[in-house]
């Protein structure tokens, strides 16, 4: 193993996270190479003074802090919370909401007696009316600003 | 995590419990400031619980909970670093003392009686220094393998980058610390 390629597999095995074939490799390596050996002894030096800067205790309050901020969040709600902000407005939304639907359903033909089709004389005549040549002669509709235009004329 | 998102509040009450420390100190190394780091902190369990309805355990907890710092703390290191070129150059230099208290650096501190202590003091001081002058990531890299404990994997997703990117960054950031506390560590070599 040259030095170059022991660059990429010096921190594995200081950590101890070689794989046994590449760490029995390394050791191979580190027998006939000083520099190499002299260097894994310095990062496992630079380990041991990281090891020196002590820990730090969180502030008694920060618990505290902690469960206040979690209890000043708000409460997460469903959609449907959120359609229906108080329970009177809902109660009030659906009532109207079935008065409109029992209006809208309530046909009072439906409750008389049926009409027979042949007794409606509206249709009789049809065809007849439909067909009416003179009917053809009245005025066509005028549109309405030429309606004005006429009545101011006259 | 599964029991917070099934409401269960004392499960909530446990991770702050067991995660406060590791994640205020990592917050700490990487701000140095420690009101900021309890800010910060505070702000990631926060998260984690208004995240809680959507968490999914694709990867490990810490993995999450680590990345969601981690990204906190870069954007506040980077908006530190634009607040910081404001200040005048005439201020005096503060450090931050490991107990967590600002005070001004004094170079020639004068408690002879205590020369242990002070040489003690004097290299977590370097050793402060040197990781702060890690670049961010860096920095971040190895605080979460050196003090989290956590695999490569593990950090390559918080880092979001490859396993190999990050053995490289590992390996140049402890190349770097190998240099900046040379007399240290030839000094710990020998014992």
């Amino acid at each position: 193993m040259s030095c170059s390629r022991m660059e990429n597999k010096i921190l594995g095995y200081v950590d101890g996270r070689l794989k046994e074939g590449e760490r029995l490799e390394m050791e191979k390596h580190l027998l006939t190479c000083g520099a190499c050996h002299l260097r894994v002894n310095e990062f496992r030096s630079v380990h041991a003074l990281l090891d020196e800067l002590p820990m730090i205790e969180p502030s008694a309050a920060f618990d505290l802090r902690v469960r206040a901020r979690v209890a000043a969040e708000p409460a997460k709600q469903s959609w449907w919370a959120w359609f229906m902000p108080s329970p009177r407005v809902a109660f009030v939304a659906s009532m109207l909401l079935l008065g409109m639907v029992w209006i809208g359903s309530y046909n009072p033909v439906s409750i008389s007696t049926p009409i027979d089709q042949d007794d409606v004389p509206v249709l009789e005549n049809y065809d007849v009316i439909s067909s009416f040549e003179p009917l053809t002669e009245l005025s066509q509709a005028v549109p309405a600003d030429e309606a004005d235009q006429q009545s101011q004329d006259m | 995590m599964l029991d917070v998102k099934a409401g269960d509040e004392q499960s909530f009450a446990l991770l702050l419990h067991r995660y406060r420390s590791p994640l205020v100190n990592f917050l700490y190394r990487m701000v140095r400031n420690r009101e900021q780091a309890e800010d910060l902190a505070q702000e990631v369990f926060l998260r984690v619980y208004r995240a809680r309805e959507d968490y999914v355990p694709s990867a490990k907890f810490t993995t999450w909970l680590f990345r969601i710092a981690t990204n906190l703390a870069l954007n506040s290191v980077r908006d530190n670093r634009y607040q910081r070129m404001e200040i005048s150059l005439d201020a005096p230099v503060t450090v931050d003392a490991e107990d967590g208290d600002e005070k001004t650096l004094d170079v020639a501190e004068k408690r002879p009686n205590i020369e242990q202590h002070l040489v003690e003091d004097v290299q977590r001081k370097m050793i402060r220094h040197a990781i702060e002058k890690l670049p961010e990531k860096q920095r971040a890299a190895v605080l979460l393998h050196k003090y989290q404990e956590l695999d490569y994997g593990e950090i390559s997703k918080i880092l979001e980058c490859s396993e190999s990117a990050l053995k490289s960054l590992l390996f140049r950031a402890y190349e770097t610390l190998r240099v900046e506390l040379a007399p240290l560590v030839a000094q710990q070599t020998r014992q």
